[in-house]
């Protein structure tokens, strides 16, 4: 299976792309020094060989604010993209297995808050915390406002899953429900519920950034959607700046390309039917 | 009357079912706000506070607070107070209650950065805005994007090869970097179109000739910003479904009977619009949210526009009002597609006429 994703080129220049974000996420403080403190120079100083991104509208050194902001993007896309696929797929795979009463009313406040834009429930629950809004409490709220579509997804698949032979088979056997979903039927959604994970990570990082452009941004640190909040809150724009802003743009846009090729990629190898 | 009319129990089971997301979406409006430690009260008192003395505080505190419905009032519109002569706070489900009938009435408070101008107000002047921005936008940008994925999975081959990964691209970019990107150039270094704003300074919105054409000058660039996006999404997904419907045995059939490609591309067409449909209605949330975005950017006079300065003032009335206000307009839009789908699709019309 994993080499068939290898065989697919566009697989492997989405997860290339990927992995070349995350280890300059990792690496790059340990070759360059990191300073999102200490002013360098004079506001928006352009490009120069000494500060290769220029600086931002205090002098701080735009290439040391790039790789710290990355490193909060992709923490809070990680950690978004996981609370998002756990919650998703426990409520999915519950619902979906069991049937009956509680799959009903599990269908229902899915659908509920499918319907519900989730940009507004985090305006509402961002901006409701008003001190304390650190990165990790914001992606938890993303994962929270986010899961949804990833339960309904996986829901379909648990469903379609529970009249299999060895899931009856198991069942005579004496096996109970956390035993069945866990044997059973998790197994099974693996490589399904790797691609959610996939585009929750995605729109984690997007919706953090959204959400940071509004001001409603982490408190406790740099990240891409702050360094662009700052850059037009600063008439970066105007002042024709484009290094302030153009390169957390591209790095965003970097991140999401890359997950969206890979889970296209994916859906490309694991379902038959869009094979050619 | 319901048994003889299927059509209209499934236009009154669909509305009941949103009236009930509604329900919860008013909920979440009222409580989310209330969940946090930042009282609204506290917010206009810091920003007035100055040299006035403690009684005067007081006096205006408490005045304030009977506005917000945060203390219980008497028949007479007098505060009833405790022994000890503090005034005595409503109880949360109490004023849940009265935010509820409230909003049902469309009454949605007093902005507390405008006071004491109305929130409905605010908003009644904002959504005209949005709703001319957002709705022709999105509706256009999912018919061109259908067109072209369709397209691109029937002609596959160099279409498909530059097409989708353009489109892949699109939709991958976000909202606000198409925005500031298009500001940037064409509104900034390129000076072709206005960079911000909705019309020219010193305008007043009104029909008049000169004032749409203002407006839809201002128009370009945030239609742009939003329509590429929608566009991408929405051929992207026709794509896959035009693929797999290329794969089923009706258009193999239609094939080797030697029917017109036109002809068959528009039954693949057909079929695959519902799921599309279906799609539309679930991914307008996350549209709506993202084009608010981009009236933020091209700080367009909407209701983006109005949230922003809303979240930067602490202007909880307000942000709660546009926030209810954009889940409505999502509801009713979604509730339309869904009764769209419900006359398009033969499935659900059959189910209708059957009379389960």
């Amino acid at each position: 299976m994993f080499r068939g994703l290898l065989k697919s080129p566009a697989f492997v220049v989405g997860a290339g792309l990927f992995l070349l974000t995350i280890l300059v996420a990792l690496f790059a403080p340990l070759v360059i020094d990191v300073d999102t403190q200490t002013r360098v120079g004079l506001a928006y100083m352009p490009p120069s060989s000494e500060h290769w991104l220029g600086t931002d509208h205090l002098g701080i050194d735009m290439v040391s604010l790039l790789i710290a902001g990355l490193r909060a993007s992709l923490h809070v896309g990680f950690l978004a993209g996981i609370v998002a696929t756990v919650v998703g797929t426990l409520i999915g795979v519950y619902g979906g297995y069991k049937g009956g009463l509680i799959d009903d009313i599990l269908t229902v406040a899915t659908n509920l808050f499918l319907v519900i834009p989730s940009l507004i429930v985090l305006i509402l629950l961002s901006s409701s915390l008003e001190e304390g809004r650190s990165l990790s409490l914001i992606a938890l709220i993303i994962g929270c406002t986010t899961w949804t579509w990833s339960a309904r997804a996986v829901r379909a698949q648990s469903a379609s899953l529970r009249g299999r032979d060895h899931v009856a088979l198991a069942r005579i056997n004496g096996y109970g429900t956390f035993g069945i979903v866990t044997l059973h039927i998790l197994p099974y959604l693996l490589s399904y519920i790797f691609m959610v994970f996939i585009l929750q990570t995605a729109t984690g990082i997007l919706s953090e950034a959204s959400i940071s452009m509004l001001g409603l941004g982490p408190y406790d640190s740099v990240s891409l959607g702050k360094i662009l909040n700052e850059a037009i809150r600063n008439e970066a724009l105007t002042d024709g700046a484009w290094w302030a802003f153009v390169p957390a743009m591209v790095l965003v846009t970097i991140i999401a390309f890359a997950l969206y090729v890979i889970n296209t990629a994916m859906e490309g190898v694991f379902n038959p039917r869009l094979r050619k | 009357m319901l048994q003889s009319n299927p059509t209209l129990r499934h236009i009154l089971g669909r509305a009941g079912w949103y009236f009930l997301t509604f329900l919860v979406a008013v909920t979440i409006n009222f409580l989310l706000p209330r969940l946090g430690d930042a009282n609204p009260i506290d917010t206009i008192m810091a920003r007035s506070t100055g040299n006035i003395d403690t009684k005067t505080a007081r006096e205006r505190e408490e005045a304030y607070l009977k506005e917000f419905g945060l203390i219980e009032v008497d028949d007479k519109g007098e505060i009833v107070r405790n022994p000890d002569g503090s005034p005595v706070k409503t109880p949360l489900i109490k004023q849940f209650g009265a935010y509820l009938v409230m909003s049902l009435k469309g009454d949605l408070g007093t902005s507390i950065l405008q006071y004491p101008k109305k929130v409905s107000e605010i908003i009644k002047t904002a959504l005209p805005w949005t709703i001319a921005l957002q709705l022709p936008t999105i509706v256009l940008g999912w018919i061109i994007g259908n067109l072209l994925g369709a397209l691109a999975a029937y002609k596959r081959g160099v279409f498909d090869r530059v097409l989708y990964p353009l489109a892949l691209l699109a939709s991958a970019v976000p909202a606000f970097c198409v925005g500031i990107l298009l500001v940037y150039v064409f509104g900034i270094r390129l000076e072709w179109l206005p960079a911000v704003g909705g019309y020219d300074e010193g305008m007043v919105p009104s029909l008049s000739w000169e004032f749409i054409q203002s407006a839809s000058y201002y128009y370009i660039l945030p239609f742009l910003s939003i329509f590429l996006i929608v566009v991408g999404g929405q051929a992207i997904g026709m794509r896959s479904m035009c693929i797999y419907e290329l794969g089923t045995d009706y258009v193999k059939y239609a094939k080797l009977l030697g029917i017109r490609e036109s002809k068959i591309l528009l039954y693949m067409f057909r079929n695959a619009m519902l799921p599309q449909l279906t799609g539309l209605a679930l991914a307008l949330g996350a549209m709506v949210g993202g084009a608010l975005i981009t009236e933020m950017i091209f700080s367009y006079p909407g209701l983006g526009m109005a949230v922003l300065t809303a979240i930067q003032g602490n202007d909880y009335p307000l942000i709660t009002g546009c926030t209810l206000l954009v889940t409505v307009c999502v509801l009713v839009a979604n509730f339309s597609v869904d009764i769209l789908v419900g006359f398009l699709d033969p499935r659900i019309r059959a189910a209708q006429m059957g009379g389960k």
